[in-house]
Protein backbone atom coordinates (compact mmCIF):
# COMPACT_ATOMS: atom_id res chain seq x y z
CA UNK A 1 0.00 0.00 0.00
CA UNK A 2 2.57 2.23 0.99
CA UNK A 3 5.17 1.54 -1.96
CA UNK A 4 1.97 2.26 -4.50
CA UNK A 5 1.52 5.76 -2.31
CA UNK A 6 4.97 6.57 -2.71
CA UNK A 7 4.78 5.08 -6.75
CA UNK A 8 2.23 7.66 -7.20
CA UNK A 9 4.28 10.81 -5.72
CA UNK A 10 7.42 9.77 -7.90
CA UNK A 11 5.66 9.84 -11.29
CA UNK A 12 3.95 13.58 -9.60
CA UNK A 13 7.52 14.42 -9.25
CA UNK A 14 8.92 13.31 -12.54
CA UNK A 15 5.91 14.83 -13.98
CA UNK A 16 7.02 18.54 -12.18
CA UNK A 17 10.33 18.22 -12.75
CA UNK A 18 9.86 17.79 -16.50
CA UNK A 19 7.34 21.16 -16.09
CA UNK A 20 4.09 18.90 -16.16
CA UNK A 21 1.24 19.89 -13.23
CA UNK A 22 0.25 16.92 -11.66
CA UNK A 23 -3.27 16.21 -10.86
CA UNK A 24 -3.96 17.31 -7.15
CA UNK A 25 -2.63 14.47 -4.65
CA UNK A 26 -6.32 14.36 -3.08
CA UNK A 27 -7.53 13.34 -6.28
CA UNK A 28 -4.50 11.55 -7.83
CA UNK A 29 -4.67 9.21 -4.64
CA UNK A 30 -1.01 9.86 -3.84
CA UNK A 31 -1.60 11.62 -0.84
CA UNK A 32 -1.91 9.85 2.26
CA UNK A 33 -3.92 11.05 5.18
CA UNK A 34 -2.80 13.31 7.71
CA UNK A 35 -1.56 11.44 10.08
CA UNK A 36 0.56 9.54 7.62
CA UNK A 37 2.14 12.86 6.81
CA UNK A 38 2.94 14.07 10.32
CA UNK A 39 5.40 10.25 10.03
CA UNK A 40 7.28 12.08 7.19
CA UNK A 41 8.12 14.91 9.33
CA UNK A 42 11.45 13.88 10.61
CA UNK A 43 13.42 16.22 12.36
CA UNK A 44 15.70 17.56 9.93
CA UNK A 45 18.62 20.15 9.38
CA UNK A 46 16.32 22.31 6.41
CA UNK A 47 13.31 22.37 9.45
CA UNK A 48 15.48 23.12 12.42
CA UNK A 49 16.04 26.23 10.44
CA UNK A 50 12.72 27.38 9.61
CA UNK A 51 11.09 26.39 13.01
CA UNK A 52 14.37 29.22 14.01
CA UNK A 53 12.68 31.66 11.96
CA UNK A 54 9.66 30.99 13.43
CA UNK A 55 10.35 31.52 16.55
CA UNK A 56 12.22 34.51 15.96
CA UNK A 57 9.17 35.96 14.51
CA UNK A 58 6.80 34.98 16.93
CA UNK A 59 9.06 37.29 19.44
CA UNK A 60 9.66 39.84 17.41
CA UNK A 61 5.31 39.82 16.84
CA UNK A 62 4.67 39.57 20.87
CA UNK A 63 7.98 42.00 22.16
CA UNK A 64 5.83 45.23 21.53
CA UNK A 65 2.97 44.00 23.16
CA UNK A 66 5.09 42.81 26.19
CA UNK A 67 6.76 46.26 26.27
CA UNK A 68 3.49 48.27 26.35
CA UNK A 69 2.12 45.30 28.76
CA UNK A 70 5.08 46.21 31.20
CA UNK A 71 5.03 49.76 30.76
CA UNK A 72 1.23 50.23 31.53
CA UNK A 73 2.23 49.10 35.16
CA UNK A 74 5.16 52.17 35.53
CA UNK A 75 4.82 54.69 37.98
CA UNK A 76 5.71 57.71 35.97
CA UNK A 77 4.63 59.11 32.95
CA UNK A 78 7.66 59.28 31.24
CA UNK A 79 9.44 56.02 29.56
CA UNK A 80 11.77 55.03 32.50
CA UNK A 81 10.98 52.97 34.95
CA UNK A 82 10.42 54.32 38.06
CA UNK A 83 8.22 51.87 39.62
CA UNK A 84 5.50 49.73 40.19
CA UNK A 85 1.86 50.74 39.99
CA UNK A 86 -1.70 50.23 38.89
CA UNK A 87 -2.78 54.05 38.61
CA UNK A 88 -2.91 53.54 34.58
CA UNK A 89 -5.46 51.26 35.11
CA UNK A 90 -7.25 53.23 37.91
CA UNK A 91 -7.19 56.30 35.60
CA UNK A 92 -8.52 53.65 32.78
CA UNK A 93 -11.44 52.55 34.06
CA UNK A 94 -12.04 55.37 36.44
CA UNK A 95 -11.08 58.66 34.59
CA UNK A 96 -11.74 57.82 31.21
CA UNK A 97 -15.02 59.42 30.20
CA UNK A 98 -14.42 60.23 26.24
CA UNK A 99 -12.70 56.71 26.05
CA UNK A 100 -15.60 54.88 26.86
CA UNK A 101 -17.74 57.32 24.99
CA UNK A 102 -15.59 56.28 21.82
CA UNK A 103 -15.96 52.52 22.98
CA UNK A 104 -19.33 52.80 22.77
CA UNK A 105 -19.26 54.43 19.46
CA UNK A 106 -17.57 51.36 18.24
CA UNK A 107 -19.65 48.98 19.69
CA UNK A 108 -22.88 50.62 17.76
CA UNK A 109 -21.20 51.13 14.62
CA UNK A 110 -19.79 47.72 14.59
CA UNK A 111 -22.99 45.68 15.63
CA UNK A 112 -25.44 48.00 13.50
CA UNK A 113 -22.85 47.72 10.78
CA UNK A 114 -22.17 44.05 10.92
CA UNK A 115 -26.18 43.42 10.96
CA UNK A 116 -26.59 45.25 7.88
CA UNK A 117 -23.78 43.92 5.72
CA UNK A 118 -25.15 39.80 6.95
CA UNK A 119 -28.79 40.69 6.03
CA UNK A 120 -27.61 42.14 2.99
CA UNK A 121 -24.51 40.05 2.28
CA UNK A 122 -26.69 36.81 3.13
CA UNK A 123 -29.20 37.49 1.01
CA UNK A 124 -27.31 38.23 -2.12
CA UNK A 125 -25.06 35.66 -1.43
CA UNK A 126 -28.50 33.06 -1.44
CA UNK A 127 -29.29 34.89 -4.86
CA UNK A 128 -26.17 34.40 -6.95
CA UNK A 129 -25.41 30.91 -6.07
CA UNK A 130 -28.91 29.42 -6.80
CA UNK A 131 -30.05 31.93 -9.53
CA UNK A 132 -28.26 33.18 -12.88
CA UNK A 133 -30.18 36.86 -13.88
CA UNK A 134 -28.98 39.74 -15.81
CA UNK A 135 -26.75 42.04 -12.91
CA UNK A 136 -25.58 38.71 -11.60
CA UNK A 137 -22.19 39.16 -12.89
CA UNK A 138 -21.73 43.05 -11.66
CA UNK A 139 -23.18 41.68 -8.26
CA UNK A 140 -19.88 39.16 -8.18
CA UNK A 141 -17.36 41.73 -9.07
CA UNK A 142 -18.89 44.90 -7.45
CA UNK A 143 -18.03 42.31 -3.78
CA UNK A 144 -14.52 41.53 -4.70
CA UNK A 145 -13.19 44.94 -5.91
CA UNK A 146 -13.99 46.81 -2.36
CA UNK A 147 -11.86 44.08 -0.58
CA UNK A 148 -8.35 44.67 -2.91
CA UNK A 149 -9.07 48.32 -2.97
CA UNK A 150 -6.86 50.22 -0.60
CA UNK A 151 -9.08 51.61 2.34
CA UNK A 152 -7.63 55.14 1.32
CA UNK A 153 -9.62 55.07 -1.61
CA UNK A 154 -12.66 53.98 -0.39
CA UNK A 155 -12.43 56.65 2.49
CA UNK A 156 -11.62 59.63 0.13
CA UNK A 157 -14.41 58.63 -1.98
CA UNK A 158 -17.26 58.17 0.80
CA UNK A 159 -16.14 61.23 2.06
CA UNK A 160 -16.24 63.20 -1.24
CA UNK A 161 -19.72 61.32 -1.94
CA UNK A 162 -20.91 62.80 1.79
CA UNK A 163 -20.05 66.34 0.54
CA UNK A 164 -21.66 66.02 -2.52
CA UNK A 165 -25.02 64.93 -1.36
CA UNK A 166 -25.15 66.91 1.46
CA UNK A 167 -24.77 64.29 4.71
CA UNK A 168 -23.58 65.51 7.60
CA UNK A 169 -20.45 63.86 8.89
CA UNK A 170 -21.25 61.37 12.17
CA UNK A 171 -22.56 58.18 13.04
CA UNK A 172 -25.07 57.72 10.38
CA UNK A 173 -22.08 58.11 8.21
CA UNK A 174 -19.58 55.70 9.61
CA UNK A 175 -22.40 52.92 9.76
CA UNK A 176 -22.62 53.37 5.41
CA UNK A 177 -19.08 53.33 5.78
CA UNK A 178 -18.46 50.63 7.82
CA UNK A 179 -21.66 48.27 6.21
CA UNK A 180 -20.43 49.13 2.92
CA UNK A 181 -16.66 47.68 3.48
CA UNK A 182 -18.30 44.81 5.64
CA UNK A 183 -20.86 43.16 3.11
CA UNK A 184 -18.33 41.63 0.26
CA UNK A 185 -16.85 39.51 3.37
CA UNK A 186 -20.09 38.71 4.49
CA UNK A 187 -21.35 37.54 1.08
CA UNK A 188 -17.77 35.73 0.20
CA UNK A 189 -18.29 33.67 3.64
CA UNK A 190 -21.45 32.82 2.79
CA UNK A 191 -21.21 31.80 -0.82
CA UNK A 192 -18.69 29.40 0.58
CA UNK A 193 -21.22 27.93 2.73
CA UNK A 194 -23.30 27.57 0.12
CA UNK A 195 -21.16 26.17 -2.28
CA UNK A 196 -20.83 23.25 -0.13
CA UNK A 197 -23.94 21.62 0.43
CA UNK A 198 -25.94 19.71 -1.96
CA UNK A 199 -28.49 21.99 -3.75
CA UNK A 200 -30.62 18.84 -4.39
CA UNK A 201 -32.09 19.09 -0.83
CA UNK A 202 -33.54 22.59 -2.14
CA UNK A 203 -34.86 20.98 -4.95
CA UNK A 204 -36.66 18.24 -2.81
CA UNK A 205 -37.85 20.81 -0.36
CA UNK A 206 -39.49 22.63 -3.27
CA UNK A 207 -40.91 18.95 -4.65
CA UNK A 208 -42.85 18.69 -1.23
CA UNK A 209 -44.49 21.57 -2.21
CA UNK A 210 -42.65 23.97 0.29
CA UNK A 211 -43.03 28.17 -0.71
CA UNK A 212 -40.36 30.15 -1.44
CA UNK A 213 -39.91 32.03 1.88
CA UNK A 214 -40.32 28.40 3.54
CA UNK A 215 -37.33 27.05 1.80
CA UNK A 216 -35.22 29.98 2.50
CA UNK A 217 -35.85 30.52 6.34
CA UNK A 218 -36.09 26.06 7.16
CA UNK A 219 -33.88 24.56 4.79
CA UNK A 220 -31.17 26.96 3.24
CA UNK A 221 -31.11 29.59 6.59
CA UNK A 222 -30.08 26.94 8.78
CA UNK A 223 -27.62 25.46 6.38
CA UNK A 224 -25.83 28.88 5.66
CA UNK A 225 -25.84 29.24 9.49
CA UNK A 226 -21.99 28.94 9.97
CA UNK A 227 -21.18 30.88 7.05
CA UNK A 228 -23.52 33.83 8.12
CA UNK A 229 -21.98 33.64 11.78
CA UNK A 230 -18.73 33.70 10.80
CA UNK A 231 -19.38 36.78 8.65
CA UNK A 232 -21.29 38.47 11.40
CA UNK A 233 -18.01 38.10 13.61
CA UNK A 234 -15.83 38.84 10.64
CA UNK A 235 -17.68 42.08 9.84
CA UNK A 236 -17.45 43.00 13.75
CA UNK A 237 -13.95 42.61 13.90
CA UNK A 238 -13.27 44.57 10.87
CA UNK A 239 -15.64 47.09 11.87
CA UNK A 240 -13.94 47.51 15.71
CA UNK A 241 -10.55 47.78 13.87
CA UNK A 242 -11.23 49.98 11.04
CA UNK A 243 -9.33 53.14 11.34
CA UNK A 244 -8.57 54.73 7.91
CA UNK A 245 -12.24 54.92 6.75
CA UNK A 246 -13.69 55.67 9.56
CA UNK A 247 -10.84 58.78 9.72
CA UNK A 248 -12.28 59.95 6.68
CA UNK A 249 -16.52 59.72 7.12
CA UNK A 250 -16.14 60.48 10.98
CA UNK A 251 -17.74 63.78 12.31
CA UNK A 252 -17.60 65.59 15.74
CA UNK A 253 -19.53 62.81 18.19
CA UNK A 254 -18.80 59.71 16.64
CA UNK A 255 -15.16 59.37 17.32
CA UNK A 256 -14.61 55.46 17.46
CA UNK A 257 -12.15 53.55 19.42
CA UNK A 258 -9.09 53.62 16.79
CA UNK A 259 -9.78 57.60 16.06
CA UNK A 260 -9.41 57.75 19.98
CA UNK A 261 -6.39 56.06 20.41
CA UNK A 262 -5.23 57.96 16.87
CA UNK A 263 -5.70 61.17 18.66
CA UNK A 264 -4.15 60.18 21.99
CA UNK A 265 -1.15 59.10 20.01
CA UNK A 266 -0.48 62.43 18.38
CA UNK A 267 -0.52 64.01 21.63
CA UNK A 268 2.75 61.78 22.36
CA UNK A 269 3.03 58.26 24.75
CA UNK A 270 0.08 57.89 27.40
CA UNK A 271 0.37 55.11 29.69
CA UNK A 272 -3.26 54.94 29.74
CA UNK A 273 -2.93 53.98 26.43
CA UNK A 274 -0.77 50.91 27.60
CA UNK A 275 -3.42 50.04 30.03
CA UNK A 276 -5.94 49.67 27.57
CA UNK A 277 -3.77 48.03 25.41
CA UNK A 278 -2.80 45.85 27.70
CA UNK A 279 -7.01 45.02 28.58
CA UNK A 280 -7.28 44.60 24.86
CA UNK A 281 -4.92 42.36 24.21
CA UNK A 282 -5.60 40.36 27.37
CA UNK A 283 -9.31 40.46 25.98
CA UNK A 284 -8.03 39.07 22.48
CA UNK A 285 -6.37 36.02 24.43
CA UNK A 286 -9.13 35.07 26.64
CA UNK A 287 -11.27 35.39 23.29
CA UNK A 288 -9.07 33.28 20.94
CA UNK A 289 -7.47 30.64 23.39
CA UNK A 290 -11.27 28.82 23.93
CA UNK A 291 -11.03 28.71 19.48
CA UNK A 292 -7.73 27.06 19.73
CA UNK A 293 -9.59 23.57 19.16
CA UNK A 294 -11.46 24.94 16.40
CA UNK A 295 -7.76 26.24 15.04
CA UNK A 296 -6.73 22.62 14.79
CA UNK A 297 -9.93 21.09 13.43
CA UNK A 298 -9.20 23.74 11.02
CA UNK A 299 -5.53 22.99 10.43
CA UNK A 300 -6.38 19.30 10.75
CA UNK A 301 -8.56 19.86 7.75
CA UNK B 1 -40.85 26.02 -12.86
CA UNK B 2 -40.12 28.67 -9.64
CA UNK B 3 -39.92 32.20 -10.07
CA UNK B 4 -36.22 33.65 -10.75
CA UNK B 5 -35.72 34.97 -6.96
CA UNK B 6 -32.03 35.96 -7.39
CA UNK B 7 -32.80 39.35 -8.59
CA UNK B 8 -35.13 40.41 -5.25
CA UNK B 9 -32.13 38.48 -3.06
CA UNK B 10 -29.18 40.32 -4.74
CA UNK B 11 -31.16 43.40 -5.22
CA UNK B 12 -30.42 45.53 -1.50
CA UNK B 13 -26.96 44.58 -1.85
CA UNK B 14 -26.41 45.73 -5.39
CA UNK B 15 -28.06 48.71 -4.87
CA UNK B 16 -26.24 49.60 -1.69
CA UNK B 17 -22.82 48.73 -3.28
CA UNK B 18 -23.82 50.92 -6.57
CA UNK B 19 -24.80 53.58 -4.25
CA UNK B 20 -22.18 53.53 -1.63
CA UNK B 21 -19.08 52.23 -3.48
CA UNK B 22 -19.12 52.43 -7.32
CA UNK B 23 -21.27 56.41 -7.10
CA UNK B 24 -18.40 57.36 -5.13
CA UNK B 25 -15.94 56.27 -6.89
CA UNK B 26 -17.36 57.61 -10.15
CA UNK B 27 -17.38 60.82 -9.10
CA UNK B 28 -13.80 60.50 -8.08
CA UNK B 29 -13.59 59.47 -11.63
CA UNK B 30 -15.24 62.98 -12.82
CA UNK B 31 -13.29 65.23 -10.24
CA UNK B 32 -10.58 64.04 -11.69
CA UNK B 33 -10.93 65.46 -15.21
CA UNK B 34 -12.38 68.72 -13.33
CA UNK B 35 -10.79 72.14 -12.61
CA UNK B 36 -10.32 72.84 -8.87
CA UNK B 37 -12.77 75.57 -7.17
CA UNK B 38 -10.78 77.66 -4.39
CA UNK B 39 -12.39 76.53 -1.16
CA UNK B 40 -12.48 72.86 -1.44
CA UNK B 41 -14.80 71.25 -4.38
CA UNK B 42 -14.73 71.51 -8.10
CA UNK B 43 -15.48 73.50 -11.33
CA UNK B 44 -18.03 72.08 -13.60
CA UNK B 45 -15.42 72.18 -16.15
CA UNK B 46 -13.93 69.63 -17.62
CA UNK B 47 -9.99 69.92 -17.63
CA UNK B 48 -6.67 67.77 -17.45
CA UNK B 49 -5.23 70.55 -15.33
CA UNK B 50 -4.81 67.24 -12.11
CA UNK B 51 -3.03 64.72 -14.59
CA UNK B 52 -0.65 67.34 -15.53
CA UNK B 53 0.12 68.52 -11.73
CA UNK B 54 0.90 64.73 -11.44
CA UNK B 55 4.30 65.03 -12.98
CA UNK B 56 5.63 67.65 -10.39
CA UNK B 57 8.77 66.43 -9.18
CA UNK B 58 7.76 66.46 -5.53
CA UNK B 59 4.81 64.26 -5.69
CA UNK B 60 6.89 61.76 -8.02
CA UNK B 61 9.52 61.55 -5.82
CA UNK B 62 6.95 60.32 -3.18
CA UNK B 63 5.09 57.85 -5.69
CA UNK B 64 9.14 56.43 -6.31
CA UNK B 65 9.42 56.14 -2.61
CA UNK B 66 5.82 54.33 -2.11
CA UNK B 67 6.34 51.85 -5.19
CA UNK B 68 10.04 51.11 -3.54
CA UNK B 69 8.91 51.06 0.15
CA UNK B 70 5.88 48.51 -1.10
CA UNK B 71 8.40 46.86 -2.58
CA UNK B 72 11.01 46.29 -0.12
CA UNK B 73 8.08 45.68 2.60
CA UNK B 74 6.82 43.14 0.36
CA UNK B 75 9.80 41.02 -0.22
CA UNK B 76 11.00 41.03 3.52
CA UNK B 77 7.54 39.52 4.60
CA UNK B 78 7.26 37.26 2.41
CA UNK B 79 10.63 35.85 2.73
CA UNK B 80 10.05 35.45 6.44
CA UNK B 81 6.75 34.34 6.27
CA UNK B 82 7.42 31.56 3.96
CA UNK B 83 9.50 29.43 6.34
CA UNK B 84 7.22 30.86 9.25
CA UNK B 85 4.26 29.12 6.87
CA UNK B 86 6.46 26.14 6.63
CA UNK B 87 7.34 25.45 10.51
CA UNK B 88 3.59 25.79 10.99
CA UNK B 89 2.73 23.22 8.74
CA UNK B 90 5.25 20.79 9.40
CA UNK B 91 4.31 21.21 13.04
CA UNK B 92 2.95 18.42 15.22
CA UNK B 93 0.86 21.16 17.33
CA UNK B 94 -0.48 23.20 14.45
CA UNK B 95 -3.47 25.02 16.43
CA UNK B 96 -0.98 26.54 18.92
CA UNK B 97 1.50 28.08 16.61
CA UNK B 98 -1.33 29.54 14.87
CA UNK B 99 -2.68 30.79 17.58
CA UNK B 100 0.68 32.40 18.71
CA UNK B 101 0.39 34.29 15.16
CA UNK B 102 -2.87 35.13 15.36
CA UNK B 103 -3.18 36.69 18.84
CA UNK B 104 -0.85 39.71 17.87
CA UNK B 105 -2.77 39.85 14.64
CA UNK B 106 -5.89 40.28 16.48
CA UNK B 107 -4.73 43.42 18.50
CA UNK B 108 -5.96 46.08 17.35
CA UNK B 109 -4.05 47.93 14.62
CA UNK B 110 -3.02 51.35 16.41
CA UNK B 111 -2.17 49.83 19.46
CA UNK B 112 0.12 48.01 17.25
CA UNK B 113 1.59 51.20 15.82
CA UNK B 114 1.41 52.62 19.03
CA UNK B 115 3.47 50.37 20.61
CA UNK B 116 6.12 50.73 18.20
CA UNK B 117 5.91 54.02 19.11
CA UNK B 118 6.48 53.47 22.80
CA UNK B 119 9.11 51.26 22.19
CA UNK B 120 11.19 53.39 19.01
CA UNK B 121 10.40 56.73 20.71
CA UNK B 122 13.13 59.48 22.02
CA UNK B 123 11.71 58.68 25.34
CA UNK B 124 10.77 55.02 24.49
CA UNK B 125 11.59 51.68 25.53
CA UNK B 126 15.24 51.23 23.17
CA UNK B 127 16.64 54.62 24.22
CA UNK B 128 15.79 53.50 27.85
CA UNK B 129 18.07 50.20 27.10
CA UNK B 130 20.98 52.04 25.46
CA UNK B 131 21.02 54.70 28.74
CA UNK B 132 20.68 51.93 31.13
CA UNK B 133 23.47 50.03 29.52
CA UNK B 134 25.71 53.32 29.27
CA UNK B 135 26.08 52.71 25.09
CA UNK B 136 24.20 56.25 24.74
CA UNK B 137 23.75 59.31 26.96
CA UNK B 138 21.59 60.95 24.73
CA UNK B 139 18.87 59.78 22.43
CA UNK B 140 18.74 58.28 19.38
CA UNK B 141 16.04 59.30 16.82
CA UNK B 142 14.70 55.67 15.90
CA UNK B 143 11.54 57.01 14.63
CA UNK B 144 10.44 59.44 11.55
CA UNK B 145 12.41 58.09 8.61
CA UNK B 146 11.79 55.11 5.62
CA UNK B 147 13.50 52.53 8.10
CA UNK B 148 11.35 52.85 10.85
CA UNK B 149 8.06 52.66 8.52
CA UNK B 150 9.78 49.43 6.48
CA UNK B 151 9.94 47.72 9.90
CA UNK B 152 6.66 48.36 10.86
CA UNK B 153 4.71 47.65 7.65
CA UNK B 154 6.61 44.51 8.14
CA UNK B 155 5.42 43.83 11.05
CA UNK B 156 1.68 44.80 10.50
CA UNK B 157 1.44 42.51 7.05
CA UNK B 158 4.02 39.62 8.45
CA UNK B 159 0.55 37.84 9.52
CA UNK B 160 -1.28 38.46 6.20
CA UNK B 161 1.26 36.17 4.56
CA UNK B 162 1.86 33.56 6.93
CA UNK B 163 -1.64 32.45 6.70
CA UNK B 164 -2.22 32.02 3.40
CA UNK B 165 1.31 30.82 3.34
CA UNK B 166 0.37 28.12 5.92
CA UNK B 167 -3.09 27.18 4.37
CA UNK B 168 -1.66 26.02 0.77
CA UNK B 169 1.68 24.80 2.55
CA UNK B 170 -0.49 22.70 4.68
CA UNK B 171 -2.72 20.94 2.14
CA UNK B 172 0.50 19.88 -0.21
CA UNK B 173 1.58 16.08 -0.26
CA UNK B 174 5.53 16.64 1.80
CA UNK B 175 6.14 12.97 0.42
CA UNK B 176 6.64 14.77 -2.83
CA UNK B 177 9.83 16.26 -0.96
CA UNK B 178 11.16 13.15 -0.68
CA UNK B 179 10.22 11.27 -4.14
CA UNK B 180 11.93 14.47 -5.37
CA UNK B 181 15.25 13.70 -3.23
CA UNK B 182 15.31 10.06 -3.36
CA UNK B 183 15.16 11.09 -7.35
CA UNK B 184 18.44 13.25 -6.80
CA UNK B 185 17.07 16.35 -6.14
CA UNK B 186 19.52 18.45 -3.35
CA UNK B 187 17.34 19.78 -0.60
CA UNK B 188 17.41 23.29 -2.27
CA UNK B 189 16.42 21.87 -5.69
CA UNK B 190 13.40 20.12 -3.48
CA UNK B 191 12.26 23.01 -2.51
CA UNK B 192 12.42 25.35 -4.86
CA UNK B 193 11.40 22.74 -8.01
CA UNK B 194 8.41 20.94 -6.12
CA UNK B 195 7.35 22.69 -3.47
CA UNK B 196 7.46 26.51 -4.88
CA UNK B 197 5.17 25.64 -7.78
CA UNK B 198 3.12 23.60 -5.91
CA UNK B 199 2.42 26.61 -3.60
CA UNK B 200 2.46 29.07 -6.32
CA UNK B 201 -1.65 30.16 -5.36
CA UNK B 202 -0.99 31.39 -1.72
CA UNK B 203 2.46 32.77 -2.93
CA UNK B 204 0.15 35.06 -5.14
CA UNK B 205 -2.28 35.51 -2.50
CA UNK B 206 0.37 36.45 0.25
CA UNK B 207 1.74 38.83 -2.13
CA UNK B 208 -1.73 40.72 -2.89
CA UNK B 209 -2.42 41.01 0.56
CA UNK B 210 0.72 42.45 1.78
CA UNK B 211 1.78 44.50 -1.29
CA UNK B 212 -1.82 46.49 -2.22
CA UNK B 213 -2.38 47.50 1.64
CA UNK B 214 1.06 48.49 1.63
CA UNK B 215 0.38 50.84 -1.41
CA UNK B 216 -2.21 52.49 0.00
CA UNK B 217 -0.77 52.56 3.39
CA UNK B 218 -1.85 55.46 5.51
CA UNK B 219 -1.30 55.46 8.95
CA UNK B 220 1.87 53.81 9.58
CA UNK B 221 4.04 56.60 7.44
CA UNK B 222 1.89 59.09 9.30
CA UNK B 223 2.63 57.87 12.32
CA UNK B 224 6.21 56.73 12.31
CA UNK B 225 7.28 58.20 9.25
CA UNK B 226 6.62 61.44 9.29
CA UNK B 227 6.70 64.11 6.71
CA UNK B 228 10.39 62.98 4.96
CA UNK B 229 8.64 59.11 4.89
CA UNK B 230 5.24 60.18 3.27
CA UNK B 231 3.74 57.73 0.71
CA UNK B 232 0.78 58.49 -1.71
CA UNK B 233 -1.84 57.38 0.90
CA UNK B 234 -0.86 60.32 2.58
CA UNK B 235 -0.52 62.97 0.04
CA UNK B 236 -4.29 61.90 -1.18
CA UNK B 237 -5.26 62.47 2.05
CA UNK B 238 -3.50 65.87 2.71
CA UNK B 239 -4.99 67.24 -0.76
CA UNK B 240 -8.19 66.15 0.50
CA UNK B 241 -8.46 67.81 3.80
CA UNK B 242 -6.04 70.48 4.39
CA UNK B 243 -4.90 71.50 0.51
CA UNK B 244 -8.55 70.80 -0.61
CA UNK B 245 -7.25 70.27 -3.99
CA UNK B 246 -9.81 67.41 -5.05
CA UNK B 247 -9.52 66.91 -8.62
CA UNK B 248 -5.58 66.64 -7.99
CA UNK B 249 -6.50 63.68 -4.93
CA UNK B 250 -8.71 62.21 -7.18
CA UNK B 251 -5.93 62.05 -9.67
CA UNK B 252 -3.86 60.07 -7.60
CA UNK B 253 -6.75 58.08 -6.18
CA UNK B 254 -7.19 57.35 -9.63
CA UNK B 255 -3.30 56.40 -10.31
CA UNK B 256 -3.61 54.53 -6.95
CA UNK B 257 -6.72 51.98 -8.31
CA UNK B 258 -5.04 51.65 -11.55
CA UNK B 259 -1.90 49.79 -9.98
CA UNK B 260 -4.17 48.10 -7.60
CA UNK B 261 -6.68 46.78 -10.53
CA UNK B 262 -3.36 45.81 -12.46
CA UNK B 263 -1.76 43.77 -9.69
CA UNK B 264 -5.13 42.19 -9.54
CA UNK B 265 -5.10 41.54 -12.91
CA UNK B 266 -2.18 39.92 -12.95
CA UNK B 267 -2.64 38.15 -10.21
CA UNK B 268 -6.15 37.12 -11.67
CA UNK B 269 -4.04 35.54 -14.87
CA UNK B 270 -1.19 33.57 -12.88
CA UNK B 271 -3.11 31.83 -10.71
CA UNK B 272 -6.63 31.62 -12.47
CA UNK B 273 -8.21 31.67 -8.66
CA UNK B 274 -11.25 33.16 -8.12
CA UNK B 275 -12.01 35.22 -4.53
CA UNK B 276 -13.70 32.29 -3.21
CA UNK B 277 -10.19 31.02 -3.60
CA UNK B 278 -8.31 33.76 -2.12
CA UNK B 279 -10.27 33.83 1.24
CA UNK B 280 -9.95 30.33 1.87
CA UNK B 281 -6.07 30.25 1.68
CA UNK B 282 -6.34 33.55 3.56
CA UNK B 283 -7.79 31.35 6.21
CA UNK B 284 -10.33 33.87 6.74
CA UNK B 285 -12.95 31.73 5.65
CA UNK B 286 -13.05 28.79 8.22
CA UNK B 287 -11.60 30.83 10.37
CA UNK B 288 -12.69 33.65 11.39
CA UNK B 289 -16.07 32.29 13.27
CA UNK B 290 -13.45 30.84 16.28
CA UNK B 291 -10.24 33.73 15.21
CA UNK B 292 -12.22 36.47 13.69
CA UNK B 293 -9.31 36.69 11.27
CA UNK B 294 -9.55 40.29 9.95
CA UNK B 295 -8.27 40.89 6.21
CA UNK B 296 -8.56 43.64 3.54
CA UNK B 297 -5.83 45.14 5.11
CA UNK B 298 -5.51 48.58 6.33
CA UNK B 299 -2.73 50.46 6.21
Amino acid sequence: MKKLRLHGAYRAVRATLKGIRPLPPRISGSGPPATGRKGHAKRRRGIAVSDFVYWAVIAFLFAPLVVLFAYSFNSSKSGSWTGFSFMWYERLFLGSGLLWNAFGNSAIIALGSASAATLLGSLAAVGTSRYSFWYRPYVKSMSFIPMILPEIIVGVSLLVFFAGVGLKLGLLTVWIAHTTFNIPFVYLLVSARLEEFDPSIIEAARDLGATEVQTLLRIILPITMPGIASGFLTAVTLSLEDFVITFFVAGPGSTTLPLFIYSAIRFGVSPVINALSAVMVAGTVLLIYPARNFLKAYAAH
Amino acid sequence: MTRNYGKIYAGPQALWLTVFFAAPLAIIVAYSFMKRDLYGGVLPQASLEAYRSLANPTLLSVAWRTLWVSFIATVFTILIALPCGYSIARSGNQAMRLFLVIVPFWTNFLIRIYAWIAILGNEGFLNDLLKILGLRTNSVQFLYNQGAVILVLVYMYLPYAILPLFSTIDKFDFTLLEAARDLGATRMQALMKVLIPNIRGGLVTAVLFTFIPIFGAYAVPLLVGGKDAYMLGNVIADQVTKTRNWPLASSISMGVTVLTGLAAVIFAATSRRTAQHVVEDSGIGPLSATAGIPSGGQA
